[in-house]
């Protein structure tokens, strides 16, 4: 085993190695760029050393670089995580010249895996199934057809060239074949000048279903069963569970056969993931599966694999590159109940997934446990910049059963809250909590499928969401014994009435509160409801409404509040008027000539409009030069003044007329 | 410390009785403000809302602090005064906490005759001054009135404490550090123009507010000048051209803003000058005030059961517990600040007195707030009393209370009699605040007391000149006193000429009692010398 290695990564994955690391006595360098020299990892590692500036460019993917670093620092090998450098052979290749272990596969590996079509042509010969299809030179129509009809209806007519979902045709039957491809020909040539066209096998319901490997220097090679990443967005796994729901031992051991073969066949070392999609339109059982890709290193993934076998990944990776046999037999790998995992991303659902950046101003979750593991590269305070994947978080789950695991992942995310940015919680939630995902009915579409219920369109707060945030907003704040510290709106034989207006998604929302001793009454959409406050604790808040209690998570940061509630997530601000205003005693659109001088330069017309701060004029005065600037926005109203003029003290230079927009 | 032992039976006949007696006349006093806190009427509320801006009691939540209180003051000024509802006549008053500091808080209520200032609208706005004076609180001036109600000139402009007595006293308020402050929300016309003007620093609402001397139809009617009123003397003239106004807003909620922020640059600090303990509620549930006092004046009971549903764990450490027991003296706390207490128990007499200003002395001495709870029917009279010297003893006490400098307080919780009102530090004898309680009276005697004296005269008269006077003569001589003292010495007749700061339900005792000691420490207390003690 090594006793020095050099993660050459960050966020959570980084971490994730060094705690493997350490825990085996591995002392541990980490290398940041500038936009992480606080972050996690480099907190967590016994050293760290500076590899450049924020951009992976500029840092983590500088190879020499960081090579140069491990070999001052004295590793004995690196640890590529995911992404970055792990799947470039290049850098594998100069570790080894380097005389330097990378934990990964070999060069050729990458290499061979690296190009889809050299790797499937090698999974074919070595008998591993892949997806039917036709790509060839001979493009006549009689001999497409004849292609079509080996590979089985219904088929996908592709352009070579095309792209962005032009050039595509579905043919369901043999009839449509011809009509089909003539239009995919003519739209492919109209739109590409290239009427070349490819013929696939097309799943109706397909699944992602990926078998995690093994391999050894020795030649063997092993598979931990697989994984189900079928829910994906836009090729973004997003929920990955381990086994795959309907999976029979049988289908297993074909699966797993299949992907050790696939290994076998290129000699491969470490962890790697055969991809295969599966074509369950009659059921998993027995259903055809086809090779797709293998990933040659270890997966964002792979939690999963190890909650249901029990086993640590990074540690067998270490084993391995150190020169171990694998760990465990075929048949002594276990598999125990069902895990799953989902990504927790700094991205806001509701604008087409736009990647979040900013201070995580609040971070917390379940504590850690047999049943709940969650790998994160980030703490509250910690910033996701626009550098990097924006990953918060990944929570895995793992129970006896898949029931059972739901049950505890909706638990989870239920007690997970962050905020200063937006993140996609509730729209894991909308998914785990979907009765198509309970019972299991998984295919690549399920989310486009579900769009509705997933992502849905009115997402307006509702009324306890808007009276947790009023609870928040009026919760006493002191304890205090000066009565003016009290914060319970008392009134001299009144009670106080006041109205909170939160903005949710645009559009102000009003809140009537009338304070009464120990509760409030509270107007929400034209209904009263009697509220009080329960326990509040830190961001945890307990009210109880009408007499129903209800419990929350209510972050508040300045006027800004973000509300996890029920499995939703909200973000209303508090608007209070006039907070915001400009104070305009400066602004006015009547600007007049601070003192007697001369105009040397104009920069604008009669009937402009200028913006505020404007440069409008310069005026020589006093032997300085004086710009005149709008001092509010809009239109500049009956200029007359040229270059030369002599202006009087007091005398009006330009009169603006604001806007009435 | 020891803890008050109540023997109150929340079962009794008496007790379920009075509760209910206090609970009307508390819900009396709750329904009056519900009308006034609607100020000018639902019409004239609208027409106010129509014109952007935002009604008096909605300035005055905005300016505050989120949640925090506001200490109002005199709710029922000018309470069936005029032929007219003048409701808070016209004026809202009161301490509320503004970023932080404590403040006294002068708004106009333009809802109420356009905001013009009734002869009671003047006490009120002086007497709100006062306060800011006495406890050293800066003044948010909230201005939208037509100035003085010109029918009533007289009563409101020429005297020492009519109108001008208000610039008098921002000129001295400032010159002793005082912050004046004001938000021109509406007019401020001639008098009114110097609130603002007066004022350290002000804010003007942009096309709403507006400030000169005189306003568009006199400066016609005088010169033939035509000018709008926002060419007169609106946000812009004043802010660019004529420095009237420091602060242009943008409208009602963004000049309170303004002001807020004004309030936040102040620099001032409040200095604690009392050893303070951690404060506790009271051992016995104030709520239970109105089942413990007896509607009847006449009808007595214990004044430590009132102690201690007010004060800190309901603990009181009696002074002199064994000697002049008609006034019970001792020390307590409030919110964690130290108070003694000065209560009667019965009538004055010459030990009662002599206890009563002996405490007093120790406190002022100590540097320890006063509060009085006053429930006083007057001194003992009679010969044995006046050869005592009851008039030497009770001259102590009043020259006691008069002359201490620590901050007083008193609830006028039953009667208000007489002497009685004198020694127990009633509204001459400047306590911080007064304020009464729903049940209590305040008359120079009672008004059976009254009937009975002037009686006594007319019948010794007609049976000195040899006639006779019919018991049946005699009780409708009596009935009209007794009925105008009974109709003067109401509370709300009281507090609607400013003889109180404000008609309190007693379950509110405690907390108006911590709030205006917690105000008062924005103060420090002044040195004390006494006069001359008749010994």
């Amino acid at each position: 085993m090594f006793s020095k290695i050099l993660i050459a990564n960050r966020g959570e994955i980084a971490c994730r190695v060094i705690e493997t690391a350490q825990k085996n006595g591995i002392h541990t360098i980490a290398v940041y760029s500038d936009a992480d020299s606080t972050a996690r990892h480099v907190r967590l590692a016994d050293e760290a050393h500076h590899i450049g500036g924020p951009a992976a460019t500029d840092s983590y993917l500088l190879g020499d670089v960081i090579l140069e670093v491990a070999r001052h620092a004295g590793a004995e090998a690196i640890h590529p995580g995911y992404g970055f450098l792990s799947e470039n052979a290049e850098f594998s290749e100069a570790c080894t010249k380097a005389g330097i272990v990378f934990i990964g596969p070999s060069a050729d590996s990458i290499r061979s895996m690296g190009l889809k079509d050299k790797a499937k042509d090698i999974m074919s010969h070595a008998g591993v199934p892949v997806v039917p299809g036709y790509q060839g030179e001979d493009q006549h129509p009689e001999k497409l057809k004849k292609h079509a009809d080996q590979i089985g209806y219904p088929v996908l007519i592709k352009a070579v060239a095309g792209g962005g979902g032009k050039g595509m045709r579905l043919v369901e039957k043999p009839d449509d074949f011809i009509a089909g491809l003539e239009s995919c020909q003519r739209e492919a040539a109209a739109s590409f000048g290239n009427a070349h066209v490819l013929i696939e096998k097309y799943l109706t319901k397909p699944r992602h279903i990926e078998l995690q490997v093994f391999g050894d220097n020795y030649g063997d090679a092993v598979y931990l069963h697989e994984r189900d990443c079928s829910l994906q967005r836009r090729h973004q796994k997003v929920v990955e569970e381990a086994p795959a729901p309907g999976m029979s031992d049988k289908m297993r051991r074909a699966m797993g056969d299949a992907a050790v073969k696939a290994a076998k066949a290129i000699g491969y070392c470490g962890a790697g993931t055969i991809e295969f999609i599966v074509d369950v339109q009659n059921g998993l059982e027995d259903a055809p599966f086809y090779f797709m890709e293998m990933n040659t290193r270890l997966q964002v993934e792979h939690p999963v694999t190890e909650l249901i076998t029990g086993q640590d990944l990074v540690e067998w990776q270490l084993r391995i590159a150190a020169g171990e046999p694998i760990p465990l037999k075929q048949e002594d790998i276990p598999l125990i109940g069902h895990a799953f995992e989902v990504r927790l991303y700094a991205e806001d659902p509701e604008n087409n997934f736009l990647p979040q950046t900013g201070k995580i101003t609040h971070f917390s979750s379940p504590p850690q446990d047999a049943h709940f593991r969650m790998d994160t590269g980030v703490e509250e305070g910690d910033e996701v910049s626009i550098y990097y994947d924006p990953m918060i978080a990944k929570l895995i789950v793992w129970d006896i059963d898949r029931q059972g695991a739901l049950r505890q992942m909706s638990r989870a995310l239920a007690h997970t809250a962050v905020s200063g940015l937006k993140c996609n919680l509730e729209f894991l939630g909308n998914i785990i909590r979907h009765p198509a995902f309970a019972a299991a009915d998984l295919d690549t579409g399920f989310i486009e499928r579900f769009k509705g219920d997933l992502l849905p369109e009115d997402n307006k707060a509702d009324p306890n969401i808007l009276a947790l945030a009023a609870m928040a907003e009026l919760a006493p704040r002191s304890t205090g014994g000066d009565p003016w510290d009290f914060t319970d709106g008392w009134r001299m034989n009144l009670d106080l009435k006041t109205t909170l207006t939160f903005i949710d998604h645009d559009e102000k929302r009003d809140v009537k509160v009338v304070y009464r001793a120990g509760a409030f009454c509270l107007t929400i959409e034209g209904k009263n409801h009697d509220v009080k406050i329960l326990q509040q604790a830190g961001a945890a808040l307990n009210i109880a409404v009408d007499g129903q209690k209800i419990s929350a998570k209510v972050i508040q940061d300045g006027q800004d509040l973000t509300l996890f509630y029920n499995g939703t997530v909200s973000y209303l601000h508090h608007f209070l008027a006039g907070a915001e205003g400009e104070d305009e005693s400066g602004g006015s659109g009547v600007i007049v000539t601070p003192m007697p001088g001369k105009v040397t330069q104009i920069m604008i017309n009669d009937g402009d409009l200028a913006a505020l701060g404007q440069p409008l004029m310069i005026l020589e005065a006093m032997k300085m030069e004086h710009t005149i600037k709008a001092q509010i926005a809009g239109r500049i109203d009956g200029f007359s003044l040229t270059v030369g003029d002599q202006v009087a003290d007091g005398e009006i230079l330009i009169r603006i007329i604001e806007d009435q927009e | 410390m020891t803890i008050i032992q109540s023997t109150i039976d929340g079962k009794s006949p008496e007790y379920l009785s009075n509760q209910k007696a206090m609970a009307e006349l508390v819900g009396d006093l709750k329904n009056k403000l519900a009308m006034i806190e609607g100020g000018g009427g639902a019409k004239y509320s609208q027409r106010h809302l129509d014109r952007g801006k935002l009604l008096p009691r909605d300035r005055v939540n905005r300016l505050l602090d989120k949640g925090s209180a506001f200490l109002e003051f005199s709710q029922l000024a000018a309470y069936d005064m005029y032929s007219k509802d003048v409701a808070a006549a016209g004026v809202i008053t009161g301490i509320g906490r503004v970023s932080g500091l404590e403040c006294v808080i002068i708004c106009n209520d333009a809802t109420v005759k356009g905001g013009s200032y009734f002869p009671m609208t003047v006490k009120k706005h002086l007497r709100a001054q006062e306060i800011a004076e006495q406890n050293n609180l800066p003044c948010i001036y909230l201005v939208d009135s037509g100035g003085a109600n010109l029918p009533s000139q007289d009563d409101v402009f020429p005297d020492k404490n009519h109108f001008g007595r208000i610039f008098y006293n921002q000129a001295n308020m400032s010159a002793k550090g005082i912050p004046q402050i004001a938000v021109v929300m509406g007019s401020c016309t001639a008098g009114g123009a110097y609130v603002p003007a007066m004022s350290d620093e002000n804010v003007i609402v942009k096309e709403q507010g507006t400030i000169f001397l005189a306003g568009p139809p006199l400066v016609k009617a005088a010169t033939g000048e035509v000018v709008s009123a926002e060419d007169l003397g609106g946000g812009d003239v004043h802010t660019r051209i004529s420095g009237v106004a420091d602060h242009l807003a943008q409208d009602d909620n963004h000049g309170l803003e303004i002001a807020r922020v004004i309030v936040g640059n102040l620099n001032r600090q409040k200095t604690n000058q009392l050893a303070m303990k951690e404060s506790q509620e009271p051992a016995y549930d104030p709520s239970e005030l109105h089942g413990i006092i007896p509607p009847d004046l006449k009808t007595p009971y214990d004044v430590r059961e009132v102690i201690a549903r007010i004060v800190d764990g309901s603990e009181f450490d009696e002074f002199k517990k064994r000697y002049g027991t008609t006034i019970v003296c001792g020390f307590a706390h409030i919110y964690g600040m130290p108070v003694g207490i000065v209560a009667n128990n019965g009538v004055i007499f010459s030990e009662s007195a002599l206890k009563g200003a002996h405490f007093v002395e120790l406190c002022n001495h100590r540097g320890i707030p006063l509060i009085f709870l006053q429930n006083v029917t007057g001194f003992m009279v009679g010969q044995k009393y006046e050869s005592g010297g009851i008039a030497r003893d009770g001259a102590k006490l009043v020259t006691a209370v008069s002359c201490a400098q620590v901050p007083k307080f008193t609830i006028i919780i039953g009667g208000s009699f007489g002497a009685g009102n004198y020694g127990m530090c009633g509204r001459a004898f400047n306590p911080r605040f007064l304020w009464m309680w729903p049940n209590a009276r305040v008359s120079v005697m009672g008004g059976e007391q009254a009937a009975n004296v002037l009686s006594t005269v007319k019948r010794d008269g007609i049976e000195r000149q040899g006639g006779t006077w019919s018991a049946q003569d005699e009780a409708a001589f009596k009935k009209p006193i007794e009925e105008q003292y009974e109709h003067q010495g109401h509370p709300y007749y009281a507090s609607a000429r400013l003889w109180d700061d404000g008609v309190i339900d007693p379950v509110d005792s405690r907390r108006v009692l911590g709030l205006g000691l917690s105000a008062s420490l924005n103060a420090p207390f002044g040195p004390t010398t006494y006069g001359v003690f008749r010994m």
